[in-house]
């Protein structure tokens, strides 16, 4: 069993064209034009469900495309991943600790 | 590792000079592609730590809105949405001239790039302009907490007759607008950092830099700037949107 080389690691160095930016470009006005519009409708408390959603859908267009990570090498990948997972589940125990005490208080 | 194996590795060292490698490679990486890994990798972990950084806020934000609803629906509604609106979609158009310029470099085009950096940093200057302006707005009506914050404008979210919140439940609007200057406040110190970083990367474009097949500075300087854009994605609908009105 060998250690991996170099060119096992090496990933093929991918350059992203002005096509690819412009149309995402493009649907990221469309999706921020959408979101303002979803606001002025009464979606109780979908609201905020859907307007984080369209944030989540453009912040994954930026980072795959603009940020190039749809493309890097797998380590990119994991960290990028690794970090918002972490995020995600800080948020969720300060959130299960408040929610689980002094019920209606807070 | 016997010493002949020393002696062929020497010699290997000493061809590996005499070899036509691009200056900017530096002796401790093997080839131009782990360099550029090792530098985005490196930049990748520095925005997580900013992730970490803004999710404070994020998570202040959340708790307390739900701590204070009524309070921060109405102080919500009292942020136009027109200017904010525009400022999401200046952003974004920044986001991809940087995009643009990271390609012109990598495509070796001096001009190209210098154009993009110019029109990222114009956006961005234009985005700090905007915020300026609805900075102000928050200063003429009074909606900058401390001693001169009034409680006027607050009125109840779920009624169409606009009757004033009550004192108590209005006064905790101060915290939606603490959190609403903590929040663009350090989005904005990090597009006063990114301009000011524009500034030396367009004067050392001009000297022809980062045409010559060394990008990772322009690279890393996008990815921040891209990161920073998504900052916006998340606080625009948090600050300015779901807690609209239903038109009436």
């Amino acid at each position: 069993m060998s250690h991996p080389t170099l060119e096992d690691v090496h990933v093929g160095h991918h350059i992203v064209g002005p096509k690819i930016y412009l149309t995402i470009l493009l649907i990221l006005l469309c999706l921020t034009a959408l979101t303002t519009g979803i606001a002025f409708v009464d979606l109780g408390i979908f609201s905020p469900i859907v307007a984080i959603g369209i944030a989540v859908i453009k912040a994954t267009l930026v980072i795959l495309f603009f940020m190039h990570v749809k493309y890097s090498s797998r380590l990119v990948k994991l960290t990028v991943a690794s970090g918002f997972f972490t995020f995600l589940v800080l948020i969720t125990m300060t959130l299960s600790d408040y929610i689980s005490r002094a019920w209606g208080l807070w | 590792m016997d010493s002949q194996t020393i002696a062929v590795r020497q010699q290997e060292e000493i061809a590996h000079h005499e070899h036509d490698h691009p200056a900017y490679l530096r002796h401790h990486f093997e080839t131009v592609e782990q360099q550029k890994e090792a530098a985005s990798f490196g930049m990748w972990l520095f925005l997580l730590t900013e992730i970490m950084f803004f999710g404070g806020l994020f998570m202040a934000y959340l708790l307390y809105r739900n701590w204070y609803h009524d309070a921060f629906v109405s102080a919500s509604n009292t942020i136009g949405i027109g200017l904010g609106t525009t400022n999401t979609a200046v952003l974004i158009v920044s986001s991809f001239t940087m995009a643009m310029g990271v390609y012109c470099a990598e495509k070796r085009n001096r001009r190209g790039l210098l154009v993009s950096l110019a029109l990222t940093l114009v956006l961005g200057l234009v985005f700090l302009g905007i915020k300026s302006v609805e900075y102000h707005e928050k200063y003429v009506e009074h909606h900058i907490p401390g001693a001169g914050f009034s409680i006027e404008d607050f009125v109840h979210p779920h009624d169409k007759r606009d009757i004033p919140l009550s004192p108590d439940v209005a006064q905790h609007a101060q915290i939606f607008f603490f959190l609403y200057f903590a929040m663009t406040g350090m989005h904005a110190l990090h597009m006063i950092i990114g301009v000011s970083i524009l500034l030396v990367l367009i004067y050392r474009a001009r000297q022809g830099a980062y045409t010559t097949g060394h990008t990772s500075t322009i690279d890393n300087f996008g990815l921040y700037w891209h990161f920073v854009d998504i900052v916006w994605i998340f606080l625009f609908p948090l600050l300015y949107l779901i807690s609209r009105h239903p038109l009436h």
